[in-house]
Order: structure tokens, then C-alpha cells, then sequence
């Protein structure tokens, strides 16, 4: 009989991280408690980069079980209405037989994504957040823009689900309503006494029961919150060992909200041995639980995108006003060439959708003459043959920096605007715009890899435009 | 069996307003004064016009689609005017017309016009605009600097140029064109500058600075055209003549195909050789005495030099420092300024170009007339960019010289 559990895993992390005691600063003149809080980094996201993109670098190294499910979950998805998992879905060039869902509404929503991949026979499940917290909150230090993916199934399994218990109970320790810039939270010892303190407890010890596992035998507790002290708090309180815990991910790098638990999951993976276990728990209106036991495949499985890389690939900046104005949180002058806007013609982005957000070129069935994108008439210059071309993705491939220029006068939300020519390995060349980048790391023969990004927004009818761009290797 | 335009069709008349800043003044009332110098000049009648090329770069923030505009502002007998715009390939793209229609003996006087009005967007550079629909959802939205600009970091390494060096030769291709318009009334920027100035000007796309730069300007710019056997009819004795128009377009190969190393203009070396060839032309670095070539940046005059076969590949670059480019270099180059300083009214440049050569070549240059007129002059004219662009070349010279 086969096992249901995890297959493989993928996380993201993006490359900045804003130094806090340069946010605690900022804020001192009117909340000077923010200073106990101030210790550390958290990871911001880069102004081309949003929930949708951050879940595509997550789930990159995931899909090679040809997933039939695929779930997106977060609480900060660009879009109500336009399926973000089905952009992923485009992103990651997954087949169109596929059933791709969006969870969103609670802290919650990884942890019970995960839950309904584990129920969906072949699946994958991310988890992606990029915050937009109140300038001088508490969340203004403690969130962190992450992304975690988790492959689901019954083939090579590296951790076997034991047990899964969820309670759904209304207690409203913050909200955000539909239509609300940002949360409202309530007073976190409440939280922490009536919410943590008894909800968690309670569908924990059910599920520990169910599964006759002492709290005492769990190996990692894949639990963090962006309250202080709730993690161990929690932990006591059942009796599982605090050193099950990792905080580390929490103070390096923030907390992810509803992409937390599976970050911290995808964690406990990556140094877990044969035969340990591992209690996963969401907490949001209710509590999620899981328990999953490391089976001798995970001796053998190497993620693509670990969480030790993740964490490494750091640049911190103490530039808080310039995350401000990235993040729109306050509003600058962006000069008159900001206001010319492009619309996005819906009919030209589908029929183009495998080009434009698969980067999905051609390969010539005649010549073997590679090129992005396709085109009737192939490029190869002794026989530019006629529709003969079979689809070819460069989203993997790696590249090499033919020409490049920083640009100070063409408008871009974070100037300079980098971009160049680049080939790829194989064949084939476009122009690519540079990202995550200093004007240092472009050099003409400098690897690059292909990331999916923001394009551009446009802002009066509010939509996001994707595209891949480039990333220097020695960024990465 | 076609045997190309040498010698058959004649420059009757041009006119040329003073480009710059006029902020007082429509791309109508540009066009009007450049057409009127060029009848003055042909020395004929509005009448026997009987077709007419406008050029423009940039009809979205002008004159608006179509050539009805120009026809309308020129008050033209109901002929056929036709629109054209090839980026800033356009003025040569609507001499191009207007000399094909003479050369095909269909009709005997043609007259192209480029104008443009550039300062009413409000702020500084070129218009932000679409690059198309499908090239705004894949391409990069760059300045014209920032296209440009990566010519210098394939050239440097290519080339095995030092940046600084690179930097040097560069800041000496602005240096002599801003002191070629000091004997240029007409010019845009009139002030000379030093290397200094260049190499320590604000970053515009690295690495060029705002020295390295065109500006951009307002002005118009205008032929009048007919065979030799009219010209002389009408009273003109030494003939500037047509010798080579040549243009050369890209196809996808720089952007999409494998070999082009970014560090060169693939359609200007072709557009040289065939515009030699149409010429007859067999050493042009002895023989083409004037050229007025494209300088959008510094950067491009630069790699010009060895797409129009005149400096050795990888040699451009110290040509330009040992001045062989200069006024009293062997090869002088943008003698009036160039678009760096005579400025850059797009539509016009082209139009311009031959304006200054047509004037060297009859003695009415003033301060800037060479002492030897060439046996050949040439203009390069290139619209796009390096990877997709349209390379345009004309070479006149004197008849029977």
C-alpha cells in the first residue's frame, strides 16, 4: 500500500533585507516600544516581485511529479479576482489538465492548503506572502516576504503524513477587511493567553492522541509567530521539547504569515534524518495540525531550493524610506515619464501567454535554429523556414551577459533601469532586463539566470503585467 | 537591368531652420520657414512641386498621423504627399522618396521635408512611448541613452579597450563637435567644451554621461530635387548630385539569432558597401572628404567610423584620439556640429545632414568651409537601435568632378 506525504519541497526567500533598528529608528519619535523589537533583518520583497512571483521561484524545483492539483495560498495575492495560482500555474508551464485553487482569508491558509494537497492524490502546494504592513506597526518589523512549496503524492516519499486534526474557531486576534489598506490587531497577551495559549493546545493534544505520539517524541515543531516567546510558550504547555523549535528563521528573516508554517516545514526537511517527526501547525481562526514522519527517502532527496541558500542569499539595507516608496507606502514624485502607462491588451497577453509568462520560445524542427520568441518565419538566416518550430522554454536555462547599461532616464519604480542582451546556453538570445542586481555584478560573459517577475503595474486600472528578467549567478 | 541613382538626380535647393528650444514656435511654422529658404534657393515656384516625403519621427506629441499636416502647412496643390517614418532614419527616408520619384522619370520635381517639434512633452529626452505591443510585454521600455550605451561595454571588451580609455575617445568625439558649432549660427548648443566637462558630466546610462548625449530639439529641414537636365534648365551651373543612397534595415538577426556581438552596426557596414559600390567608390577613406554620421552618442560616432569602413575594426577609438576626425583631421567629421550640438530634431536630421554637405560642397559654408571640397560627402542616418534599426546612407558630390 502505498503512502501519502511529502515528496519534495522548495522555498524563496527575496534577496533584501531591511535592517531593523533602521525601522525602530524611523519611528522612535512616536513608538519608542518598537526598539525591543529592533534586533535583526526581515526580508523585503523587491518592487518586481509580489506573492504570485515569490510562489513561482518557491515551487521551481517542484514539478517534476507532474502535480494534477495545484493550491496558492497567502492572505497578500494581487488580484480578488483573476486566479493568481492559475498565473503560477502559467509561470511553472504546467500542463492546462490541471485543477489549480487559491486559498486565501486566514494565517491559516499554507497550513490548510497543505492539508487539502495531502487529500489530492499527485499535488503542490505554496505558500507565498508579501506583506504590505502599517508604517511604525509591530508588523512593520516582524513580517518577512517569503514563499515555501511543498510537493505532494504517493511516489518517493520523504516524509509520510501520520495524522492531520483542524479546528476552526472565529477568534479574531487581527483582521483586514476586503477592502482595507491594513490590519487591525488586538492586544498580543490576549492573544497569546486565550488564542495560542488554549486553541493550539487543545487540536494538538487531539491530534497527538489520534496518532498515540507523545509530545515529547516530536523532533521539530515546525511552529513560529511573530509574537515573542509564543513558539516556546506553546511548546511548554504540550510538553514537546523547546529545541524542537528553529527560531532562527523568525529572527534572520521574519515571519512569513500565512507561508511561515511551510517555510518552517521545508526547514525541519532539510536537516531532519530517517524516522524523525515533524508537527506542523497554522494558527488563524482555528488551528491546523499535522504530523509527519521522515521516512529513509529523505537520505536521498536534495531540493533545488533549499532553505540554507535561501537564507544565505541576503543583501540588507538600511533604507527604509526607499522601501516606503517601493512598497507604495508613501507617495514620491516620480517625474513626468512615470505617467505614461501601457495597457495591457488582455487579447495580445493570452494569445502570447506561453511566450510572455512561460518564456516559452521556439526550437526550428528543420534546422535545430533555437530563438525566443517564436515567429512564423524562423531567424536562422539560411532558411528562414515557415511554422516549423516546436516549442522550447527558456525559463531554466541558464545565460550569459552580451551588453548591458544602468539607465537613469528611462523610467523604473527603483532606478537604475538595468537591462542588456544576454544568449543562452543552447542557443537563442532576448533583451532582458537586469534585477537583484548592483551595477557591479553586470559584466559582458557574466552568468545569469531567468527569474519571473513584475513587469510593470498598471496603476489606473490596477493591473500587473509579468515577465522573466534576468539575475547575475553571483546573486543567486 | 537597374543601374542604381549615381548622377541622376540633382539637390536643386535646401533650406534649413536653426534648430533649438522654440518654445515660441509649431512644427507647422518650422516646416514653413525651412520649405521657403529651400524655393528661394531652387528658385522656383511653389507650382512645380509634384510630389512631396515628409519625415517625423515622433507624430504623437506633433503633428498627429498622416501627411496631411505638412500638406495643409505647405499649402500644397492637392499632390501626393506621402508620411514616412523610420525612426531617425526619417529625413533620409523622405529625401529617399522624393529622389526615387525623380529617378524613375515619373515626374520632374520632388521635394522632401522632415520636421519636428519635440519640446511639448514637458520634460527633458525623448517622449516615453510604446514600442509596440508585443515588444512592451517582453522588451525593455529603455531611454535612447540606455540603448545606445551597451554599444560601450561589448566595444570595450570586444576591443580590449580600457573603460577609461574608451571614456577618453568618446568625451573627444563631443569635445570636436561642440567646437565645430562654434562656426555653426544655426546650431542648437554653441558653447565649446572641454574632456573634463565630459568625463565628469552626471551619469545619463553608464557609461555615458550628459556630454555624450544629444539633446533634443525643435527644428525642420528641406530638398528639392530634379534630374540634372532640369537643375541646369533652370539656370544652376554646378550641380550637386546624388551618388549613392543606400539603406540597409535589420531583421531579427542582432535581437534573436546567434553571432552579433552587440559592439557594432551590423546594417551600417552593409549599407556602407553598397552605397560604395552604387558610388563607385573604391577607397573611401581617401575619397569620402566629409561625413556627417549619426551621433545620437558619442559612443555611436565612435563604432561608425569602422562600420562605414573608414577606421580598421577595433581602431576607431584611437582614430578618433589622434583627430583624424577633426576639422582639420583627414577625415573630418559633423564639420557643422552634428546632432550632439546642431541638435536633433528627428524627422530633420537626416534632411540636415545633406543640408551641410550640400553647402561644403558649394562653397557656402562660411567659417566652417573646408578648403578642399570633397569628392565625395556622406551621411549616415540610423533610426532604432543597435540590435533593430535602419541604417540610411547617402553620398552626393559635385557632377563630373
Amino acid at each position: 500500500m502505498s503512502i501519502t506525504g511529502i515528496t519534495g519541497y522548495g522555498v524563496f526567500i527575496p534577496i533584501l533585507r531591511l535592517n531593523r533598528a533602521a525601522i525602530a529608528a524611523a519611528h522612535a519619535w512616536h513608538a519608542p516600544g518598537l526598539k525591543r523589537l529592533a534586533k535583526g533583518v526581515r526580508a523585503i520583497a523587491n518592487w518586481d516581485e509580489d506573492a504570485v512571483t515569490l510562489a513561482v521561484e518557491a515551487a521551481r524545483g517542484c514539478v517534476a511529479h507532474a502535480p494534477e492539483t495545484m493550491i496558492l495560498a497567502s492572505t497578500s495575492l494581487p488580484f480578488v479576482d483573476r486566479q493568481n495560482s492559475g498565473i503560477v500555474k502559467e509561470a511553472l508551464a504546467l500542463a492546462d489538465d490541471i485543477l489549480t485553487i487559491d486559498i486565501t482569508g486566514s494565517q491559516r491558509a499554507g497550513t490548510s492548503a497543505l492539508l487539502t494537497a495531502l487529500r489530492a492524490g499527485p499535488a503542490l502546494c505554496i505558500a507565498a506572502e508579501k506583506h504590505r504592513p502599517q508604517p511604525g506597526s509591530e508588523s512593520d518589523l516582524t513580517t518577512a516576504d517569503a514563499a515555501a512549496a511543498i510537493a505532494t503524492g504517493n511516489d518517493n516519499v520523504i516524509a509520510e503524513l501520520v495524522a492531520s486534526h483542524s479546528v476552526s474557531v472565529d477568534f479574531v486576534d487581527h483582521f483586514r477587511a476586503a477592502d482595507a489598506e491594513f490590519s487591525y490587531g488586538w492586544e498580543a497577551r490576549w492573544i497569546r493567553d486565550e488564542g495560542y495559549g488554549k486553541i493550539m493546545p487543545a487540536t494538538i493534544k487531539t491530534l497527538l492522541e489520534e496518532a498515540n505520539v507523545e509530545p515529547s517524541a516530536i523532533d521539530h515543531f515546525a511552529f513560529g509567530s511573530p509574537n515573542h516567546g509564543v513558539a516556546t510558550t506553546v511548546a511548554k504547555i504540550l510538553g514537546i521539547a523547546t529545541d524542537a523549535l528553529d527560531e532562527t528563521l523568525t529572527r534572520d528573516v521574519g515571519d512569513a504569515g500565512a507561508a511561515q508554517p511551510l517555510l518552517l516545514l521545508a526547514n525541519s526537511l532539510e536537516t531532519a534524518t530517517p524516522g524523525q517527526l515533524i508537527l506542523v501547525a497554522g494558527f488563524g481562526q482555528g488551528c491546523d495540525a499535522m504530523l509527519f514522519r521522515t521516512t529513509e527517502e529523505i537520505l536521498k532527496y536534495q531540493s533545488t531550493h533549499r532553505v540554507a541558500d535561501a537564507v544565505q542569499r541576503a543583501e540588507v539595507t538600511s533604507d527604509y524610506l526607499r522601501y516606503l516608496a517601493l512598497a507604495q507606502l508613501i507617495n514620491v514624485d516620480r517625474g513626468m515619464r512615470a505617467e505614461h502607462t501601457f495597457k495591457t491588451p488582455l487579447t495580445a497577453l493570452y494569445r502570447n501567454r506561453k511566450a510572455v509568462m512561460g518564456l516559452i520560445g521556439g526550437r526550428c524542427t528543420k534546422t535545430g535554429t533555437v530563438q525566443f520568441p517564436k515567429s512564423d518565419l524562423s531567424v536562422n538566416q539560411n532558411d528562414p523556414s515557415f511554422q516549423t518550430q516546436e516549442d522550447y522554454r527558456f525559463a531554466d536555462i541558464p545565460a550569459k551577459i552580451v551588453t548591458h547599461t544602468a539607465d537613469r532616464l528611462a523610467y523604473t519604480p527603483s532606478p537604475p533601469y538595468y537591462y542588456g542582451t544576454i544568449d543562452f546556453e543552447g542557443g537563442g538570445r532576448m533583451v532582458a532586463e537586469f534585477t537583484d542586481c548592483e551595477q557591479d555584478n553586470l559584466e559582458v560573459g557574466a552568468d545569469v539566470k531567468m527569474m519571473f517577475r513584475v513587469k510593470k503595474r498598471d496603476e489606473d486600472r490596477k493591473f500587473t503585467q509579468y515577465f522573466w528578467k534576468a539575475v547575475p549567478a553571483v546573486r543567486d | 537591368m537597374a543601374s542604381g541613382i549615381k548622377d541622376k538626380v540633382a539637390i536643386l535647393g535646401m533650406g534649413c531652420t536653426k534648430f533649438g528650444e522654440h518654445w515660441d514656435r509649431d512644427a507647422d511654422s518650422l516646416a514653413v520657414e525651412a520649405y521657403r529658404e529651400a524655393l528661394t534657393d531652387a528658385g522656383i515656384e511653389p507650382s512645380m512641386i509634384e510630389a512631396a516625403w515628409f519625415g517625423v519621427g515622433q507624430d504623437q506629441v506633433s503633428v498627429g498621423a498622416s501627411a496631411v499636416p505638412m500638406a495643409i502647412a505647405l499649402r500644397l496643390a492637392n499632390i501626393p504627399v506621402t508620411k514616412v517614418e523610420n525612426y531617425c532614419a526619417s529625413g533620409t527616408e523622405a529625401l529617399r522618396g522624393a529622389i526615387y520619384a525623380v529617378a524613375s522619370g515619373a515626374i520632374d520635381i520632388a521635394l522632401a521635408i522632415g520636421a519636428e517639434k519635440l519640446k511639448d512633452t514637458g520634460y527633458g529626452g525623448l517622449p516615453a512611448r510604446t514600442r509596440g505591443t508585443t515588444w512592451d510585454m517582453m522588451g525593455a521600455s529603455g531611454s535612447a541613452p540606455g540603448n545606445f550605451a551597451q554599444l560601450a561595454a561589448a566595444y570595450a571588451v570586444k576591443h580590449g579597450v580600457g573603460k577609461a580609455d574608451l571614456k577618453r575617445a568618446m568625451a573627444h568625439v563631443s569635445v570636436k563637435s561642440h567646437d565645430n558649432a562654434t562656426r555653426n549660427p544655426k546650431a542648437h548648443l554653441r558653447k565649446a567644451i572641454n574632456i573634463e566637462k565630459v568625463l565628469n558630466a552626471p551619469m545619463i546610462a553608464e557609461p555615458l554621461g550628459l556630454f555624450d548625449c544629444c539633446g533634443v530639439s525643435d527644428g525642420a529641414a528641406c530638398a528639392i530635387v530634379t534630374t540634372p537636365d532640369i537643375a541646369r534648365g533652370l539656370g544652376k551651373s554646378d550641380l550637386v548630385t546624388v551618388k549613392a543612397l543606400s539603406l540597409a534595415v535589420s531583421n531579427g538577426w542582432e535581437l534573436q539569432g546567434a553571432g552579433w556581438d552587440g559592439s557594432y552596426f551590423h546594417t551600417t557596414r552593409i549599407a556602407a558597401s553598397r552605397a560604395y559600390k552604387e558610388a563607385d567608390i573604391s577607397d573611401p577613406r581617401t575619397q569620402v572628404g566629409l561625413m556627417e554620421v549619426h551621433d545620437c552618442f558619442s559612443v555611436t560616432e565612435l563604432v561608425t567610423m569602422e562600420d562605414l569602413h573608414i577606421s580598421d575594426e577595433g581602431k576607431g577609438w584611437r582614430d578618433v584620439l589622434d583627430g583624424r576626425f577633426d576639422a582639420d583631421g583627414r577625415n573630418p567629421c559633423q564639420i557643422d556640429g552634428g546632432l550632439k550640438c546642431f541638435g536633433h530634431p528627428i524627422g530633420a536630421s537626416g534632411l540636415r545632414m545633406l543640408y551641410e554637405n550640400y553647402l561644403q560642397l558649394l562653397g557656402r559654408a562660411g567659417e566652417r568651409q573646408v578648403a578642399d571640397p570633397p569628392e565625395f560627402a556622406l551621411t549616415h542616418n540610423l533610426g532604432g537601435m543597435p540590435n533593430q534599426n535602419v541604417a540610411a546612407i547617402s553620398l552626393v558630390g559635385l557632377l563630373g568632378a
